[in-house]
Parts: structure tokens; sequence; C-alpha cells
């Protein structure tokens, strides 16, 4: 397959195209943050950086604007139980299919991937019903408002984990499955005790996936939509925020974030990508 | 195993029990409840299809559903077009830091949350936006141009969506298609078109099967992207659960239309999964 000539430079420029198609939204979202001006739009009139820490025409930048800061607070208190949780069950549930055997493990594994191939959508709905079912059964019985079943961040957490368990119980089997149990059984054979070996062999060995799949989950709490949708309060993480935002009409502050926001995904994912490479 | 050993198993197993049970099976099976369940007065229900008999009484619950679909079919489709040319480019055009290269910079923005992306679109898009500009500018256009709101819009930003779950899976199946192959093809006599439908498009199938299930099922999941960009047109079936629940406070039938979505989704999964002979676990651990 040795394309040559005009045929050649027609495929490459095709290629050109698309990756200017796969980058021309980043790179507007990020010019426009800089526009001294109310709309995030063209025409450019000239640059600033009050849309980052200044007041400009009257209106918030990113670091004046008290709603878009706790938006970004909620989405951090989300996301760390979120992906302890994921990190934690994801851990157990590596462990339990990678090293024992039990009547139904097939099966098992394969459900354990079903919150995967269900939309988001339908995972916060059947969540939030269920929670009220039980919530409204034991009010009655205990005479007592239970809060945290209503709409809300705890809610958000258990429906955002309800998927991102799955990926983190991947992720560790993945790195699980790679593990020489020969080192396990020599650290046995010279007296170590269970505890001991899991301590000082298996874990150090399933750190990198540990660390990785904690900000695979994080990030992908932090930007989730589409469940956390359906079981939000009043407080509102940022997607929530920002997505009420766009639909009114925003300022160049949501640019602003939106820059800050792919930057720091960047510095997680470059993480999260590290700690997982770095095998043996 | 000893009793220690079954005691451990055990312990393991509660876990995924209790996120499996408690967070998943439980709550589909509350909302399967929900669904057949019909209002007889003001907080009286009983057992009954009227949900469901409502949703295919009223055309625009049904059209809904039907243009979410098959809009989803025109996004896996055009996604399909876009990204093949890329993907064979890079699994068998490309070499060496230039392979790496594309293939890294085709992961990037897909790292970034779909809001800022749709953000993006919308800065193109948007009546005063870059490319209304540019078509004036070009002297193709008198006055601005509202290319936000309406399908074209939903389209671009849906494809541009999906397309790295196209990429890589057609990458993958690519990688593996034998040079030889295309020469021996091509020294037969067999014109460039030939060769790739009878060639290269057949070794491509496992790609091409698992990309458009995954891209399908992202789109009609999908509810940002189709409502920002679609605005009061969109007329999406996650928006009109989401109206259901959240605005109308009717769970019912709120329940029955995610349980359609549901049905959707799965059957294609299903279907797409036979087909390509392969199971879920490891198309699934494979990424």
């Amino acid at each position: 397959m040795n394309p040559t000539g005009l045929r050649l430079v027609l495929w490459r420029l095709y290629v050109a195209l698309f990756y200017g198609f796969l980058f021309a939204p980043l790179v507007v979202v990020g010019v426009f943050a800089f526009n001294d001006s109310l709309f995030p739009s063209p025409p450019w009139k000239g640059f600033t950086l009050d849309w980052f820490v200044g007041h400009p025409f009257g209106k918030s930048g990113v670091l004046t604007d008290p709603d878009m800061l706790g938006a970004v607070l909620t989405s951090i208190w989300v996301a760390i139980p979120v992906a302890l949780l994921s990190v934690g069950v994801g851990t157990a549930n590596a462990f339990l299919l990678e090293r024992r055997r039990f009547w139904g493990k097939a099966f098992l594994s394969v459900a354990m991937l079903w919150p995967l191939v269900i939309p988001g959508v339908i995972l916060g709905i059947s969540i939030l019903a269920f929670a009220s079912r039980i919530a409204n059964g034991l009010e009655d019985m205990l005479d007592t408002d239970l809060d945290f079943m209503r709409p809300g961040l705890p809610l958000v957490i258990l429906g955002q984990a309800s998927f991102i368990v799955s990926i983190a119980t991947l992720v560790v089997g993945a790195r699980l499955r790679k593990f020489d149990r020969s080192l396990e059984e020599a650290a046995l054979d010279l007296g170590a005790s269970g505890g001991r070996v899991l301590r000082t062999v298996l874990m150090p060995f399933l750190r990198p996936a540990l660390i990785g799949a904690f900000l695979i989950a994080f990030l992908m709490s932090f930007e989730n939509f589409n469940t956390t949708l359906m079981l939000v309060g009043s407080d509102s993480p940022l997607p929530i925020y920002m997505y009420g935002q766009m639909r009114e009409g925003a300022t160049p502050a949501i640019n602003a974030i939106s820059l800050l926001l792919v930057l720091a995904t960047g510095i997680l994912a470059g993480g999260a990508a590290i700690a997982s490479n770095r095998r043996r | 195993m000893g009793r220690a050993g079954r005691l451990s198993t055990f312990l393991l197993f509660c876990p995924a029990l209790l996120w499996l049970g408690l967070l998943i099976v439980a709550p589909l099976v509350d909302m399967g409840a929900l669904s057949v369940s019909e209002r007889v007065s003001s907080d009286e229900f009983r057992f009954g299809f009227a949900n469901y008999a409502t949703f295919f009484e009223e055309p625009v619950y049904w059209q809904t559903f039907a243009r979410t679909a098959g809009f989803a079919i025109i996004v896996t489709a055009a996604t399909l077009v876009v990204a093949f040319p890329t993907a064979l480019y890079i699994a068998k055009q490309a070499k060496g830091m230039g392979r790496v290269a594309l293939f890294t910079l085709s992961l990037l923005p897909f790292w970034v949350s779909e809001l800022v992306r749709t953000l993006g679109w919308m800065i193109l898009l948007r009546e005063s936006g870059l490319i209304s500009g540019l078509l004036q500018w070009l002297g193709l256009a008198q006055g601005r141009v509202e290319l936000l709101y309406n399908d074209g819009a939903m389209l671009v930003g849906l494809v541009y969506g999906g397309l790295l779950f196209m990429l890589i899976p057609l990458i993958n199946a690519l990688d593996s298609l034998d040079e030889h192959l295309v020469e021996a093809g091509l020294d037969l006599g067999g014109s460039r078109w030939t060769v790739m439908r009878r060639i290269i498009i057949p070794h491509a199938m496992p790609g091409i099967v698992a990309g458009s299930i995954v891209v399908f099922m992202l789109t009609i999941g999908n509810f940002a992207t189709a409502v920002l960009l679609g605005g009061k047109n969109s007329l999406w079936f996650t928006q009109a659960i989401y109206d259901q629940f959240i605005t109308r406070f009717d769970w019912p039938q709120g329940a029955a239309f995610g349980f359609m979505l549901l049905g959707l989704s799965s059957v294609l999964v299903w279907l797409g999964l036979k087909l390509t002979g392969q199971s879920l676990t490891r198309s699934l651990q494979q990424p």
C-alpha cells in the first residue's frame, strides 16, 4: 500500500483537516477566554486576563465568582469520595475475580461490566426512584426525614460510583493479572504472614494501578454530566453549572474556567498515564 | 479451600454484592415496577401498561424515540466515514514517531469535558460565531448565518463526540492487515476501489462493528451535546425522560421511557456482540 503523488497528498490533507476538526473547538474555547468583550465570540476586542481574575463589565471572572468557585469545590467534594469508593470496591472485585474460585464467577465478571453499557441517564433515574421509594418507606417507619436519600450530593456520589466502580475494577484487575504469584509464595515460604505479604509484596506492585484508577475515577466523576443531572439537588457540580450558563448565554468566564479545566485535566491525565505505565 | 478461605471469599464478595445489588439491579427492577404502575387517582396506583400505551399513542413521544434512534444511526455512519481514512493512515501509512504522535493527539480532546467541547462548537457555529464570520468575510454570505440550534449542529457535535470511540477499534483492526494482501490485490489488476471493498473493509469489519456499537450507544444516551447544540428543536429522547422525571414529576411515565431507551441500547449491544462473536468481557478488557 504505497500511494504516491496526488493521492498521498490528498490523503495527508484529509488527515490534517481531521486534526483541525478535532482541535478547533478546544482552540476557540481557549482563545476567547482572553477576549475583552462581554460575549465569548468574535469580534476580537483585545487581550485581557479579566475573565480569570477581574470584574469585567460588572460581571465576574473565574476567581471573583463565588458561584463558579462553589461549583468547582462541589465537584471536588463529590469526586474524592467517588474515587475512594470506586478504587476500594474495584480492588476487592479485582481480587475476587482474579484470585478466587466460586460458583457463578463467569456470570459475575460479566455483570460487573453491565454498568458501562447502561446509559448514564438510566442509571441516574433508576437510582433516584429507588432511593425515593426506600426513603418513603423508612420515613414512615422511623418518623424522621432522610434527606440524604433525596436528590443531592450523596445520591450523586452513589450514582457516579455505580459505573466508575466497573472502570476501577478493570484497571486494577489488569494489573493484578500480571502479578507473578511465585513472588508471593517465596515470601510466604520465607515465613512472612499473609498480611505482611499483602503489605510488602502485593501492594507495592499494585500501587501504580491504584493511583491510576484513583485519578481516572476522579476525572470521570469531575466530568460526569448525564447521571449527575438526574440526581443533583440544590448544589451544582461544575458540569451542571456550566450547562445552566451555556443555555442562558454565558460570558467568557465560562471559557476561562474551561481553559483551566483543560489544563488541570491534562495534568491529571498525564499523571494517570505515567502511573499506569510504570510497569516492570 | 479451608474455612478461612471461604470466609475471606465471602468478605470479598460483599462489596460487589452491595454495589451491583443496591446500585444497579434493585434500582432497575424498581424502575421496571414503576413503569408498569398506572395512576388511578392522585396517590393511588395499580398494575398496568398505561405508560407504555401512552408512549405509543402520543405521536410526539414515539416520534422523539424514533427520531433519536434514526439520528443515532446517521451519526454512527457519519462517524465511521469521517474516521476511516484517518484510522487507515495511522494504522498503515504513518511510521515511527509520527504514528505515535498522531495517535496520542487523537486521544487528547476526549480527556476534556463534554461541556467544554460543546462550548467550542457553540462559539464556532452561533450566529455571531467564527464560521458565520468567516463565511461573510469570504463573501459567501450576506449578513450573519445562524448555524446553531439545528440538526446539522447536532450532527457535527455528536460525530465529534463519537470519533475517538470509532478511531481506536478501527486502528486496532487495521493494524493487523497484511500489506502484501493489498499489493497482491493491486498486482492482480484490482482497482483501488475493489481492493478497498474486497480486502481492506472486510479486514476492518470487527473494528467497524465494535466502534459502531459504542458510538450508537453513546449517541442515544447523550444529553448535553444534543440539547445544547439542537436547542428547542433537538427533540431528543433523553430530554423527554428528563422532562417526565424532573419537570413534570411523572415518574411512572419517565420510567417507561427509560426502559424503552435501555431496551434499544441493550438489544443493540447484544446484537453487535453476537455479530462479531465477541464477549462483553473480552471487548472491554482490551481497550
